[in-house]
């Protein structure tokens, strides 16, 4: 069984195309990871793989610029990965009074990540690299089947990284992430995807992508 | 749901490539200012102003805080009234923001807003009487209408992307989770700076009757107790200007408490019973129609209106804004400078700050108010009131502006008149437009209301209708006034696009 599907498709936004020709097959347990430079259309692919699966199955999304609320707490912003289980009148509650139970999951996540101190803070008032676990605590919080992620750990140090990268693997079977550390990239996908030049140039697991084809994505 | 990064909608930014070129677009106005001058009555009327100058003078330099408690009472009410309208207002105005986009929403606030507070107040008076509700509405109904608009800009410009990447989430829980906690500083900022505006309109409303600063200057003005006067116009601009200090988000509420409770204990002659029902029913519906439909009856009476009170009103309410304007623009363009370093002393910044203050706290009806009693009745003390008026907001926020701008220089940037012409002014023309342009719109409102006062603009018609007890009559007119209020706004908003002469939001929201 497979999550998805995309065949010879031709993505873009506003008219122009970004990426042409794309197939990509996504199966349950399956850990994929864009490569290529900046710009080459990662986000273009993992916005219409989002927009593809969202709404039959349940993903949890951790965006590029985080798209936090700045003015709400850690707590209230990790707490919105959940806001579409529950109507409105109870979250207009849950605005006012985060519900105990709300409280103690996220703070018992929070602690996972490093953030329980801040459950409080306003979100405003965060480093460059909270904010994005704060981007990543929502995510999980949210949980699903899926998790997409564009460059979610960009903002932390490496040892850091390795550690989200594992709390992430634990908590989902399936993921779709672009990063750009390849060592990294390597380590966590059972899939590499190379993107460049508009189209995809290599879809395979680590060990039958050489560092050559890595290097190539990256020079002109 | 697209999740590539969406930037904030972009604002427009002064200098850029545009279609209207805007040396034209100020030669157009300032021709038209010429063309109204042989209309406009600037006659001294007969007057001897030096002597009532000097009259009023020797009381003003004499400031008399003997009628303590009256004075007290009034600049009290005076913030009561403007708390409650201001805090109903933006409540109703932060219902509607959400649904602004909903065009009877949209078109319910431009309605609203179009007419002014003071003749909201006449025709309010006519159902209720002089009562406290009275003059709260008078100043809530219009400024819903500015709140819903403002508060709806406010959301649309702030991040939109939190709210992009929740998942499908009910509408309610949408807003208050990912919207309004992102535009809710600029909302109270807004609010904050309004209940100046708030304080302005509520001292006026005491001109047609109501207990507030206006009517006890004007009883004080009718017995020539200048001393008075002088006392009373101390105590309000030191109100305004320490507003910073008694105004702060922890006291709203008990401010707001206090003027509720002092309201509500304000006893008011009771209207006689169905005032709403008869003012419905019979008193607005035009006179023609009182006993059955008379579509000819109707045209004809219109015609009478539109002929003898609203064209001759409206052609008068333009001669004396467009002379307005571009003596607004002159005195704000040659006066910003005043208090920007580099171009002034520190002294002489000290003072350009106090005499626009001074200016800026007192409401153009208030100041053609004061200049009628120097200058007689014609349109020159109006003139004057909202050139003064205007022409020291702009030059208030053109300098605060410039304030910013200082610091960016050269280092081997000139100093004095030249770095005022050759570094500001350039850099800044793009924002003075598009300030002159939005005052455009608030001059004309109050060139209107100016009626009252007795200059043959179109409050004057609304006057004399509501005193013949002709409430139809007045509707019509209040309607004819509120269109040119609605269209003069399309026509600016179409100029400062086409000149491209745009404003950031902080700069645009400080402009009422």
């Amino acid at each position: 069984m497979t999550l998805l599907a995309l065949q010879r498709e031709t993505l873009g936004h506003g008219g122009r195309t970004v990426l042409s020709g794309v197939s990509l097959t996504l199966s349950p347990g399956e850990r994929v990871v864009l490569l290529g430079r900046s710009g080459a259309g990662k986000s273009t692919l993992l916005g219409a793989v989002h927009g593809q699966l969202a709404p039959r199955l349940r993903v949890a999304l951790v965006p590029q610029d985080n798209a936090l609320v700045p003015q709400l707490s850690v707590l209230r912003n990790t707490m919105m990965g959940r806001l579409d289980d529950h109507g409105a009148l109870y979250n207009l509650r849950a605005l006012i009074r985060p519900p105990a139970a709300a409280r103690a999951g996220v703070a018992a996540l929070l602690d996972t990540l490093g953030l329980l101190a801040d459950i409080d803070r306003p979100v405003g008032q965060l480093s460059g690299g909270q904010k994005q676990r704060v981007a990543l605590a929502r995510a999980f919080w949210r949980g699903g089947a899926l998790l997409i992620g564009d460059e979610p750990v960009s903002a932390v140090d490496e040892r850091q990284a390795q550690g989200l990268l594992d709390e992430l693997r634990a908590r989902f079977d399936t993921s779709l992430l672009a990063l750009h550390d390849v060592a990294m990239a390597r380590a966590f996908a059972t899939r590499l995807v190379g993107i460049g030049r508009g189209a995809i140039v290599f879809d395979a697991p680590p060990a039958e992508v050489s560092d050559a084809d890595i290097a190539a994505l990256y020079t002109r | 749901m697209p999740i590539s990064p969406r930037s904030i909608p972009a604002r427009r930014i002064p200098g850029g490539a545009t279609a209207l070129p805007r040396a034209r677009v100020v030669t157009l106005f300032v021709a038209l200012a010429l063309l109204a001058l042989p209309f406009a009555d600037l006659s001294l009327g007969g007057h001897d102003p030096w002597a009532a100058l000097a009259r009023m003078g020797q009381g003003f330099l004499r400031p008399d805080f003997g009628a303590v408690e009256r004075i007290g009472r009034a600049i009290w009410l005076t913030v009561a009234f403007a708390c409650c309208g201001v805090a109903l207002g933006a409540g109703a105005g932060l219902a509607m923001a959400p649904f602004y986009h909903l065009r009877a929403v949209r078109w319910l606030c431009i309605a609203l807003r179009s007419v002014h507070e003071l003749f909201w107040a006449l025709m309010l008076m006519q159902v209720m009487g002089i009562s406290p509700l009275t003059g709260v509405l008078a100043i809530a109904l219009p400024y819903m209408g500015i709140f819903a608009k403002v508060f709806s800009e406010q959301l649309d410009e702030a991040d939109q992307r939190p709210t992009e990447v929740l998942p499908r989430t009910d509408p309610l829980s949408r807003f208050l989770w990912a919207r309004a906690p992102l535009a809710l500083g600029a909302m109270k900022h807004y609010t904050l700076y309004r209940l100046e505006c708030g304080l302005r309109a509520s001292a006026v409303l005491g001109f047609v009757g109501l207990p507030t600063l206006g009517f006890q200057l004007d009883s004080f003005f009718r017995v020539g107790d200048y001393g008075a006067a002088s006392a009373i116009m101390i105590c309000y601009v030191a109100l305004i200007a320490s507003i910073r200090v008694w105004l702060r988000p922890a006291l709203v509420l008990p401010w707001l408490v206090a003027s509720i409770v002092t309201l509500a204990l304000i006893k008011s002659p009771p209207m006689g019973p169905g005032a709403l029902m008869r003012f419905v029913t019979q008193d607005i519906v035009p006179s023609p129609l009182r006993d059955g439909w008379d579509g000819a009856a109707l045209l004809g009476w219109l015609g009478d209106i539109a002929a003898h009170e609203a064209l001759p009103g409206l052609f008068a309410t333009l001669v004396v804004a467009q002379i307005a304007l571009i003596l607004t623009g002159a005195l704000a363009f040659a006066g910003f400078g005043l208090i920007v370093p580099r171009v002034t002393s520190r002294m002489g910044r000290m003072a350009g700050h106090m005499s626009l203050v001074v200016l800026r706290s007192f409401p153009e009806y208030m100041l053609a108010y004061l200049f009628l009693q120097i200058l007689g009745p014609s349109m020159l003390p109006a003139i004057l009131a909202l050139a003064l008026h205007n022409g020291a907001i702009i030059a208030h926020l053109l300098g605060r502006e410039g304030e910013t701008l200082v610091p960016q220089l050269r280092a081997d940037a000139p100093r004095g008149l030249s770095v005022w012409g050759w570094e500001l002014a350039p850099r800044l023309f793009g924002p003075f437009l598009a300030l002159c342009l939005y005052r455009w719109e608030i001059i004309l409102r109050e060139t209107a209301v100016m009626g009252l006062l007795g200059i043959a603009t179109l409050g004057f018609f609304v006057d004399s209708a509501l005193a013949e007890l002709r409430l139809d009559r007045a509707v019509v007119l209040l309607i004819a006034t509120g269109l040119m209020t609605a269209g003069i706004d399309a026509l600016s908003r179409w100029l400062r696009r086409g000149t491209g002469a745009g404003l950031r939001g902080a700069i645009r929201d400080d402009c009422c």
